[in-house]
């Protein structure tokens, strides 16, 4: 009998709940646990990518690399949630922001270490790897 | 190129926990669509049903709704854009008749939310974004517009007061229009009294009278070629423009948030370079106000207002039933409540019967072009429709 081939879910580990399991963007989560929070670029065009993709729609070809997202951006809003989706519950109140890297925008959680008084739009930032309970790792915008 | 009309409209109420199933929802709206334009099953040719999949347990619900109200054996096929689903709808039935395939065609939008919690519902509707690198986050609608609102009052310095105002308006209305779900009057002191539920923050800056209600309802909307719409229709509706764009599902993917969403204003310019018309010969406006600021970006993205300057609208009151723009006096999505597919359609009606001059206390005097701005997602889907008495 062929042994069953066994499926690369990296990706089911992504964030608070993760919708996702396969993908051929897992090494995301294998840098993340190396502390980099990377998107990919185009080999080809150049063309950066965060979120990143594997395929590049603007010459169609899938030969991809991986950079670490590097420098600082710069926080375009954000917002505190007051009720969560299920299974968000337990991470009441937190908030979502979104910053600006120049070539690319990072979204994502913003650090509840950074003082509530301090989170301004247009203050500095940085993308930081979080390691959450039972394995799970994700990112946040802490300040920079 | 032919013409194109909108000869019936209708929708059921729209509800808290509608006591029925889905079938019998989406059969409200038609029966009063079909009771509009005085016709018989037998005349529709075509049928596009329109919702936003996963609140109900129904798996490709096309063919079940055609069934139950006598649809059969004519065509069907389901069309989704979330919260713009019915507008897509309109727009899917516009093609078929212009191809000349069909003469006459039902739109019908419905959506069962109640049979889920609130919780869930924002679940599910945190997945119509990006599931793969968002969701994970902890997202849900109120939260993206939110970012938008904060984006706007650190920008151009709009405040609560005047978020606050867009609701005021919405209520204004509501209270007058039998089919919304929220009735009651709404103040501006209901967002500064600690003790007001709407006052509560959801996503700050927005708070619960920022953000439209789930509700149960169905819509219906029968558009036919323009001679059978001349020989069915005393008062046919024309469809003058059609626009529609898509958008960056990812936060991370949109331009500058302090122009408001990208879709509006594609789909906004196809729609009046079609009908070869400007923002200022709009009479009448029905806008995807699924968030107060969403209200406020609209104004902006579809030429009502520069950008920055929506917020003079809602403080000058000219986008209420007297002033230069009016928009939304039928409630909105604020005060009517938003059943995701249905809710194009309900925009659709409210449009077709003020230019029919049907609109009993909501009335606008004498308009003869109106516009209907519908949204899917976090401004990831985009349909703007024009439509005129002549």
């Amino acid at each position: 009998m062929a042994k069953k081939e066994e499926q690369d879910t990296r990706f089911s580990k992504f964030g608070t709940v993760s919708f996702t399991s396969i993908t051929k963007t897992n090494d995301f989560i294998d840098y993340l646990e190396e502390g980099k929070v990377m998107g990919t670029r185009c080999k080809n065009c150049g063309k950066t990518f965060f979120p990143p993709r594997v395929d590049c729609y603007n010459c169609l070809c899938s030969d991809i690399e991986w950079f670490e997202i590097s420098g600082r951006g710069r926080l375009l809003s954000y917002t505190k949630l007051m009720f969560a989706p299920v299974g968000f519950e337990d991470d009441l109140p937190y908030m979502l922001g979104l910053a600006d890297f120049g070539d690319f925008k990072v979204f994502g959680r913003v650090s509840k270490e950074i003082p509530e008084e301090e989170i301004k739009v247009a203050m500095e930032v940085v993308p930081r790897v979080v390691k959450l309970p039972e394995g799970r790792i994700t990112y946040e915008l802490t300040k920079a | 190129m032919k013409r194109v009309a909108i000869i019936g409209v209708g929708q059921s109420a729209f509800v808290r926990g509608y006591e029925g199933s889905i079938r019998e929802l989406a059969f409200e709206g038609f029966k009063e669509a079909m009771e509009d334009a005085k016709i018989s099953v037998k005349d529709i040719d075509a049928s596009i049903i329109c919702s936003a999949p996963e609140y109900d347990k129904q798996r490709s619900p096309a063919g079940v709704i055609v069934e139950y109200l006598g649809l059969i054996p004519q065509p069907t096929c389901y069309v989704e854009t979330v919260c713009s689903s019915s507008s897509t709808g309109l727009m899917v039935a516009y093609s078929m008749i212009q191809a000349a395939l069909y003469d006459v065609v039902a739109v019908i939008g419905f959506q069962k939310m109640s049979e889920i919690s609130s919780m869930e519902v924002q679940e599910r509707m945190g997945r119509g974004a990006d599931i793969q690198w968002e969701s994970p986050f902890g997202t849900m609608m109120p939260a993206y517009y939110a970012m938008y609102a904060r984006a706007y009052m650190e920008e151009y310095g709009l405040t609560l007061d005047d978020l606050a105002k867009v609701r005021v308006k919405a209520a204004t209305y509501g209270q007058i229009n039998e089919k919304a779900v929220y009735r009651k009057p709404v103040t501006l002191e209901d967002f500064t009294d600690p003790e007001s539920r709407l006052a509560a923050p959801v996503a700050d800056p927005l708070r619960v009278g920022d953000c439209c209600a789930n509700a149960d309802g169905s819509s219906c909307v029968i558009v036919a070629n323009g001679e059978k719409a001349k020989a069915m229709c005393e008062r046919p509706v024309w469809i003058l423009g059609l626009g529609a764009a898509s958008e960056a599902v990812n936060m991370a993917g949109r331009p500058d948030l302090t122009r408001g969403l990208r879709v509006g204003i594609e789909a906004g310019e196809k729609a009046y370079k079609m009908a070869g018309v400007t923002p200022k010969d709009i009479d009448v406006a029905e806008v995807h106000d699924c968030f107060t600021i969403a209200e406020i970006m609209a104004y902006e993205n579809l030429g009502f207002a520069k950008p920055g300057e929506g917020r003079d609208l809602i403080r000058s009151k000219e986008t209420y039933k007297e002033g230069s723009i009016p928009v939304n006096v039928d409630g909105g999505l604020l005060s009517k409540g938003h059943p995701i597919g249905a809710t194009g359609g309900s925009q659709i009606r409210t449009i077709v019967k003020q230019l029919r001059g049907e609109a009993g206390q909501m009335q606008v005097k004498d308009p003869a072009i109106g516009l209907i701005h519908n949204i899917g997602g976090v401004g990831l889907y985009g349909n703007v429709t024009i439509l005129g008495r002549e």
